[in-house]
């Protein structure tokens, strides 16, 4: 009979979340778009709803809500779910939907679809072989292989955003870094992008005038038959065509410093706005949290250090250790095992909270600054594609946050992973990620003022 | 030659609906072979003779300027597209027949190109509601092109041309409806019937 009740508040706050799922594809990704095809937007909100609902599993395997061995069946049926629209539904309407966009494999969309699949499938076995993964007493069709794949796929993601994160965010935020823009160095490259565009208009004038004397010019040797008319008739044509070419090289090349000036001219009308922003109450309370997270940052880059350097994986979660600290050295006594849960509550809850609520809002500034009326569909489904990745493998990385009472269940239904590897991993590639993220800004950050000394 | 009058024309509409191969197709008289994404402002020219064979024949130099983007960009390239509107005699605007969100999005569009003085914010319109009043004192005349119409199929023409005809006639301005044929050999081979295009 419980497991009737919990299997109804299950599918109760699945049905919720899914709903969220398709508000948010309408009204944030997709507004600008006509949604044609369905089928994208129950896929995205299909693999949001079942990602919020291992989240939910683990909330209640803290609150201890539900019984224990319901949260068991249902926190399988939702990891195979999950497992099958990543690794079979997604990246099949991936390939189908890249595939209609390419004209010439129009007739053939379904072959060419599970072709791509079949290719897809190939290297994400292959992707298993260099990593110490699994103990071999696994067979080839479990669920460990998949999850273990589709583990590192995510852990790399998660590692490569929070490092690229977590440098962007004191230098986006932090006042130090911003250009300095005044407003006739805009009006002054305004003024260049018009002149360029004059250039281009004039010479476009003379191409279509030369055409079209050269058309009533041919026109009217129709009637000529005279031999040396026509002779004289093909040199000076020629040489308008010459001209003609010419004039033509000399156009594209006017059309590509024109599309230069219209990229820089945003760019400085982007920095503008933000100077003026910073100068607002807002914009000062994110230049201070911008010095804030430089700190956070540096620690964060050390300790990935620290714990590649000396080969150290944490044992104790935060949690735990902290409740130590405060009984060992402060001496202040308290029931242990009443706070451990609720501050593991807390803390895992923000965390989710703010990854989910990070990850949306990212994939919806990522889309808005590369998708197009025809590729939307496809970006949409990789977005769909990460973002589940990107989930399942928190799940995974959470278990260290939380206390040893609550990682069992994670530990029994994601099987004998090397969960040590993939916090290791995830050190490494955070370390990788964030090293090149500074440097890449560093050479962006040098190189825009040497374009503006030109001017 | 550049002693000849001369006309700007802004061709404004979402990205992707076609104005590209337009401009491409009215000025060179052949079929764009590969379009790409318009970045900034690319401008055609076209020489047109104004009341042709009458005694009042003119030659104008009709210059289109196919300006890029969407009507959701960044305000920093709203501001920078705002210079390609100075001292302009006509607008055409397009739109995907195909694509409903395109006809909306061109309320916005004609406001951010007729008030480019004020903030791009300042004029809120919102989901099709919009005062016909700002497009009555207008003195710049408009055209409304529709594209893809041979994508729709059969049984929806009906209901996509009245749709239109309606927005025709909000915006007080001329439409035509531009046939695209998909053939095969992957060419665009856009066929259409002007009806007659007059400027002040």
């Amino acid at each position: 009979m419980s497991f009737l009740v919990d299997s109804v508040i299950m599918f109760t706050s699945q049905v919720l979340f899914f709903g969220f799922g398709w508000l948010f594809f309408m009204r944030q990704l997709f507004k600008d778009y006509e949604v044609r095809q369905y089928v994208v937007q129950v896929v995205f909100s299909v693999t949001f709803a079942f990602s919020c609902t291992m989240f939910e599993l683990i909330i209640f395997e803290i609150l201890g809500a539900l019984s224990s061995s319901s949260r068991y069946f249902h926190w399988k049926l939702n990891l195979y779910v999950i497992l099958l629209v990543l690794i079979f539904v997604v990246p099949f309407y991936i390939g189908y939907f890249v595939v209609s966009n390419i004209r010439l494999l129009q007739k053939q969309r379904l072959l060419f679809a599970c072709m791509v699949w079949f290719t897809f499938m190939y290297f994400f076995w292959k992707l298993g072989d260099p990593f110490p993964i699994l103990s071999p007493k696994h067979g080839i069709l479990s669920i460990e292989q998949l999850i273990s794949r589709v583990g590192v796929i995510g852990v790399t993601l998660m590692a490569l955003l929070s490092g690229f994160g977590a440098v962007n965010c004191p230098y986006t935020y932090m006042s130090y870094f911003l250009r300095n823009v005044t407003d006739s160095d805009i009006l002054a490259l305004e003024r260049r992008l018009l002149q360029t565009m004059d250039m281009i208009v004039s010479k476009k004038k003379r191409i279509a005038m030369t055409r079209r004397q050269m058309f009533q010019r041919g026109e009217d040797q129709n009637k000529q038959t005279r031999f040396w008319e026509m002779i004289k008739s093909v040199t000076s044509t020629q040489t308008g065509s010459e001209n003609l070419s010419q004039i033509q090289q000399e156009v594209d090349a006017l059309e590509e410093l024109s599309r230069q000036l219209f990229l820089e001219t945003v760019d400085l009308h982007a920095t503008k706005e933000r100077i003026e922003y910073s100068k607002t109450f807002q914009g000062k309370y994110f230049n201070f949290l911008g010095y804030f997270f430089s700190i956070y940052c540096v620690w964060k880059i050390f300790m990935a250090t620290i714990n590649i350097v000396f080969d150290r994986v944490g044992k104790t979660d935060p949690v735990t250790r902290g409740i130590e600290i405060t009984v060992n050295y402060l001496g202040i006594q308290f029931d242990v095992k009443f706070w451990s849960q609720h501050i593991s509550f807390i803390l895992v809850g923000i965390i989710i909270v703010t990854s989910i609520r990070g990850l949306l809002i990212t994939l919806t500034k990522f889309f808005y600054a590369i998708s197009s009326s025809k590729s939307s569909n496809v970006i949409v489904l990789v977005l769909a594609q990460i973002m589940g990745m990107y989930f399942v493998s928190s799940v995974l990385l959470m278990r260290m946050s939380m206390p040893l009472e609550y990682r069992s269940i994670v530990t029994e239904v994601l099987g004998e992973l090397q969960f040590n590897f993939y916090h290791r991993w995830f050190d490494v590639i955070f370390l990788v990620s964030a090293l090149s993220s500074i440097l890449f800004l560093y050479l962006a950050h040098k190189q825009a003022p040497e374009k503006h000394m030109a001017l | 030659m550049a002693t000849l009058d001369r006309v700007k024309i802004l061709v404004l509409g979402d990205s992707g609906v076609g104005k590209s191969s337009l401009v491409h197709l009215l000025c060179q008289n052949q079929v764009l072979g590969n379009p790409s994404w318009t970045v900034g402002c690319s401008v055609d020219v076209r020489i047109h003779d104004y009341k042709e064979g009458t005694p009042d024949e003119k030659t104008f130099y009709i210059e289109l300027w196919d300006v890029g983007g969407s009507v959701g960009s960044a305000s920093s390239i709203k501001s920078t597209r705002a210079v390609f509107y100075n001292s302009v005699n006509g607008i055409v605007l397009v739109h995907d027949l195909t694509n409903k969100k395109s006809s909306q999005n061109l309320y916005r569009w004609t406001l951010e190109a007729i008030y480019k003085d004020s903030s791009p914010t300042g004029i809120i319109v919102s989901n099709g509601e919009y005062d016909r009043e700002q497009f009555v004192e207008n003195p710049l005349p408009l055209l409304l092109i529709g594209t893809k119409f041979d994508q729709i199929p059969e049984n929806k023409r009906n209901e996509v041309l009245t749709r239109t005809a309606f927005l025709s006639e909000d915006f007080n301005a001329e439409e035509i409806n531009l046939v695209g044929l998909l053939m095969a050999g992957f060419t665009d081979r856009k066929r259409f019937n002007f009806k007659s295009l007059h400027y002040d």
